[in-house]
């Protein structure tokens, strides 16, 4: 998770920063399935040789996250794709400097 | 046969806008997307004002979706608190969809109004996803749904300068950072308490009273993750950026409602249920929101007065603004509650306003708007000037307009917690206000350069006059504003003392 958070922060290059973001999220799925593991516990189907069930609404939730997840990572690569087409370059630095002349 | 439809008035005030979106992604004609979008927001209108009705005989209701009891299900959760931000909704996003129709056809490619439509309803179904859930995951999941329609709504700004590419994407990592903060606090409320609902989370953590560092740890990180997509200061940089360089529809409807919803989730998560650690709380509000909202205030005007584009001047008085708002939050008693949501209801309708009038401006000069280019506007452009100035007032809160109501609410709230201070530095931040503004009235008015007055556009000039008017209204006849948000006041406040 600190990982992610790191690479989004120190990282120039904008589609790092997309992938940094991807980890970071990730991670927080893997924290929530963690949540659901119950000692002895085992997948919820109902058998007549368990007696504890892990949880499975974190499963459910993370489904729902994990959506939400492709969807923002699909939408941050289009922008850089898109801003690749309009500045042939990711870099921030790059781009900070271009903007930096159009403005004078 | 309404009756049926009705009984599931809830559910479909989020569920019309979300479904309507998905069919006009592939409509070819521009006319008939306008006309659909209108016809959907009337029935959310129609659907708002029925469930004031509801709301105004039973005080409470509950939609559980599927008919799955709490905690299990999710459910939706509609009282005096929330039908108020409501109506304002359905209405100010009626009278913006009517003047997008001619800004999106000047800004955007006429390729891309499907989509442009398709997204702006969604935005609008999963803002008003926000001012109705009472599950703390699904917030998340509305959440990141408008911020994704916003953020490609901001992108299609890109035809006009591709700065607007940037903005989204800072404004997708950051907004992304913090919704993911927010999942991780659920996670630890889940850990906890085993319940997403509201009303019984607020049961569940009364076992933990004494305090667990897990559940304080997840607050902090439900709040600080809420902090950044509402763009309090510090954590506001994605904003100014954002709604500059997005399309002026898009910006007028961010401006005036997308971060206005997300302040009232989050007081009503402060209010609602971490009330019940009230130590927390008040060191929460005392030694964090309290001096980040006077910053705001002072940091946000500061800036504006700097700024020479007009859309960015706007949108960091914006940031003071939400300070303003805050602040009134942080007062922990009922005047304070009340006057953030006056605040709330006054801010939308007068930054709307300002934007939708600088919007129309800027197609006129077919440009950006920067102080320079407004001169001798006020000739030329008589009829939306005039809406510009009458907004711009309201602003600095002169008398007559409903901002003078919202500072009369903030300074009393202020006055009987005897925050001296902090009614000395609103007072001179309203009078710093009127520098910046005074700097593009005197472009418009006072500048060498007389022009003939030209003709405007009925389409774009009549929305802008119905929320200039709506402003004035209030300003003299305030009541039904007050009502509301004394009702919201009372719901969120009536936990605080118990």
């Amino acid at each position: 998770m600190v990982g992610g958070l790191f690479i989004i922060i120190t990282s120039q290059n904008y589609l790092k920063k997309v992938v940094g973001l991807a980890i970071f999220q990730t991670a927080v799925f893997v924290f929530f399935v963690s949540l659901a593991k119950v000692l002895d516990g085992t997948a919820p189907i109902l058998t007549k040789m368990a007696n504890a069930y892990s949880n499975p609404l974190p499963h459910v939730l993370i489904l729902t996250a994990i959506v939400v997840g492709v969807a923002t990572s699909a939408l941050g690569l289009a922008l850089v794709l898109q801003i690749y087409k309009n500045y042939e370059t990711i870099e921030e630095k790059e781009i900070e400097s271009l903007e930096l002349k159009s403005d004078k | 046969m309404f009756d049926i439809f009705l009984d599931d008035a809830p559910a479909l005030v989020v569920v019309l806008p979300l479904l309507i979106s998905a069919i006009i992604a592939f409509m070819p004609s521009k006319i008939w997307l306008w006309i659909i979008s209108i016809i959907t927001l009337l029935l959310h209108l129609f659907l708002s004002l029925h469930l004031l009705k509801e709301i105004s005989v039973s005080g409470l209701i509950i939609y559980e979706f599927g008919n799955w009891e709490p905690p299990w299900g999710i459910s939706f959760k509609i009282d005096g608190v929330n039908i108020g931000l409501q109506l304002l909704f359905s209405i100010f996003v009626l009278v913006s969809t009517f003047y997008s129709r001619k800004i999106f056809l000047n800004e955007i490619d006429y390729r891309d109004s499907g989509k442009a439509y398709s997204l702006w309803l969604l935005a609008v179904g999963s803002l008003n996803g926000i001012i109705l859930t009472n599950d703390i995951f699904n917030l998340f999941v509305f959440l990141e749904i408008s911020a994704l329609a916003s953020i490609s709504l901001i992108a299609l700004g890109a035809g006009q300068n591709r700065k607007a590419l940037l903005a989204a994407f800072n404004y997708l990592i950051i907004g992304a950072i913090g919704a993911t903060f927010y999942v991780i606090g659920v996670g630890f409320a889940y850990a906890m308490t085993g319940t997403l609902n509201m009303n019984d989370l607020v049961i569940q953590l009364a076992q933990y009273s004494d305090g667990q560092l897990a559940i304080f740890a997840g607050m902090s990180f439900m709040l600080i993750g809420l902090m950044v997509k509402a763009a309090i200061f510090p954590v506001h940089i994605w904003l100014p950026p954002a709604y500059s360089y997005a399309p002026s529809a898009v910006s007028t409807l961010l401006a005036a409602l997308a971060t206005k919803t997300i302040l009232y989730f989050f007081v009503r998560l402060l209010y609602e249920v971490f009330i019940i650690y009230p130590s927390y709380l008040s060191l929460f509000l005392d030694f964090v929101l309290y001096p980040l909202s006077l910053l705001a205030i002072f940091i946000g005007t500061v800036i504006a007065i700097y700024q020479d584009d007009i859309k960015k001047l706007l949108a960091f008085s914006s940031i003071a603004q939400i300070g303003y708002i805050t602040l009134a939050f942080s007062l922990k008693d009922h005047s304070g509650v009340a006057s953030g949501f006056v605040h709330i209801f006054n801010h939308a309708l007068i930054k709307g306003g300002l934007f939708m009038a600088v919007g129309y401006f800027a197609i006129l000069y077919k440009d950006r708007v920067t102080l320079n280019s407004l001169k001798g506007f006020g000739y030329k452009y008589p009829i939306t000037s005039f809406a510009l100035l009458i907004c711009g007032l309201s602003l600095i809160g002169l008398p007559l307009t409903n901002g003078f109501i919202s500072k009369l609410y903030l300074f009393q709230a202020l006055y009987t917690n005897q925050m001296y201070f902090s009614i000395a530095l609103v007072a001179v931040s309203s009078a710093l206000a009127v520098v910046y503004f005074w700097k593009i009235v005197e472009q418009m008015w006072f500048s060498e350069i007389k022009f003939k007055s030209e003709k405007e556009d009925a389409y774009i000039y009549l929305p802008i006059w119905i929320v200039t008017i709506s402003i004035i209204v209030f300003g003299i006849y305030s009541t039904p504003i007050i009502e509301f948000s004394n009702l919201s006041a009372d719901y969120l406040i009536s936990g605080y003392q118990n």
